[in-house]
């Protein structure tokens, strides 16, 4: 057979060279995560790829805003005040609740919680890799977004940014296989650790000894151990609770509260100087200076 | 020389087909575009299309997909080169026994992914995994004809 490279390395030689290649990029990024920090640039060169990919789907969302009729405008317009009314009047109560919970942990020399800045981003597209549970989302580095930031929807903790590009985001579902999430019960403040499970609506909780106080419909909130979540955003309730003797430990499963099927509007919190885990009540006290030396 | 171009745009159109934001249940019969239109070229004009370029479009899929950088490259490159090795052959096969050695080929490609994946992540089988070869299989004639009429029509060698 007549060979196809009359010049340069042959067929064969070439194969070598890019297998090995791949391997390399293979063993050093998926391995050590080499790559990281590169990652954002390359996502950035590739993003026109991404830009045209969601053009359809932005067009689609715009005339489908615009060709709605004024009378379904007018009863979600009421619905959204109805809503809005009610939600302001808890407010109020809230603002009295937060100054009372101040005042008892300053009482109690307990850690003082500061009121994370929240940003609003929109999903872009769901990642099309049936191994991996990601979404992009429309913002970037040059809105503040950092690696491992936590981000929540309306209901509950929906994941953190795993990849950061200019102007887009990777944000990492808590139902990965790779995804780990401290949380504790709200009922009795009982420790364990989330992990996700690859579907896309079930959580595993691991290492549950038999004898543990866990009950089926107790609610998951974020324990804020481990510095990437903060404390006391609902993750998920407990759907499932088999205790099979025969094994080490119970298996619980349970489903995450954020709707991950439906994600539209994502919160992305915190900003990367600002720790999200809280101050110590006496350092607070220095920062705003009410100490006296 | 400038009518190259073509071949980069067809490649460019399979990456934004790639991606392009799918309902979640129509996501999984998304068929493997990139791999298609690699391998149309490749049987087409092996000097012009063939392992560089392939590793070069894995890794841009790879950045596209999210996934570790070399896991597309790796496959892709693979199966091009099977190709590659016999594009003489396939080129003369009729459009139906084509179908069927490319049905093998995304076989290859799919299953090489899964267990690159599964060695780094440790993902489980699901059948659902396979349905893209399905739908591969079927797209390939469609492919052949239309990017077979622009390079005639374009006179690219």
């Amino acid at each position: 057979m007549k060979p196809i490279f009359n010049r340069g390395p042959t067929l064969e030689s070439r194969l070598f060279i890019v297998v090995v290649l791949s391997l390399g990029l293979l063993i050093s990024d998926g391995l050590y995560g080499v790559f990281k920090p590169l990652r954002s640039l390359l996502t950035t060169l590739v993003s026109p790829v991404q830009y045209i990919a969601s053009l359809p789907a932005v067009f689609l969302d715009a005339s489908t805003d615009r060709i709605i009729s004024q009378e379904q405008l007018i009863t979600e317009n009421e619905a959204l005040i109805q809503q809005l009314v009610i939600l302001q009047a808890d407010n109020q109560r809230y603002q009295s609740l937060q100054a009372e919970n101040e005042q008892l942990r300053k009482l109690l020399d307990a850690p003082i919680q500061t009121n994370l800045p929240k940003k609003v981003a929109e999903l872009m597209a769901v990642d099309n890799n049936p191994y991996s549970l990601q979404v992009l989302i429309n913002k970037g580095s040059i809105n503040g977004v950092f690696n491992t930031q936590p981000v929540i929807d309306d209901q509950g903790v929906v994941g953190q940014i795993v990849d950061v590009a200019q102007t887009t985001s990777r944000v990492l579902l808590v139902s990965d296989l790779s995804h780990a999430i401290p949380v504790r019960i709200l009922r009795n403040n009982l420790r364990l650790i989330a992990n996700g499970s690859g579907e896309l609506n079930l959580l595993n909780i691991k290492h549950v000894p038999h004898s543990a106080d866990v009950a089926e419909g107790d609610i998951l909130i974020t324990s804020g151990l481990g510095n990437v979540f903060p404390e006391g955003y609902p993750v998920a309730v407990i759907s499932q609770i088999k205790r099979d003797e025969g094994r080490p430990f119970a298996m619980v499963k349970a489903t995450p509260l954020a709707r991950l099927d439906r994600l539209r509007y994502l919160l992305l919190l915190g900003q990367q100087e600002m720790p999200l885990a809280p101050l110590n009540a006496t350092e607070n006290r220095v920062i705003k200076g009410d100490i006296n030396e | 020389m400038n009518k190259r171009y073509v071949i980069y745009l067809s490649i460019f159109i399979a990456l934004v087909l790639e991606v392009i934001p799918m309902p979640l249940d129509v996501a999984m019969y998304r068929p493997d575009w990139l791999l298609l239109v690699l391998v149309y070229w490749n049987i087409a004009l092996p000097q012009r299309v063939n392992l560089g370029l392939a590793f070069a479009c894995g890794v841009i899929l790879d950045i596209l997909l999210g996934h570790s950088l070399g896991l597309n490259s790796l496959a892709l490159v693979v199966v091009i080169y099977i190709s590659s090795l016999h594009y003489q052959r396939l080129r003369n096969y009729s459009v139906w026994q084509q179908m069927v050695l490319l049905g093998l080929l995304t076989a290859l490609y799919n299953l090489i992914i899964f267990w690159l994946q599964h060695w780094l992540t440790n993902v489980y089988f699901q059948f659902s995994y396979f349905w893209p070869i399905v739908t591969t299989v079927f797209l390939w004639p469609w492919l052949f004809w239309i990017l077979r009429k622009i390079r005639r029509q374009m006179g690219l060698s």
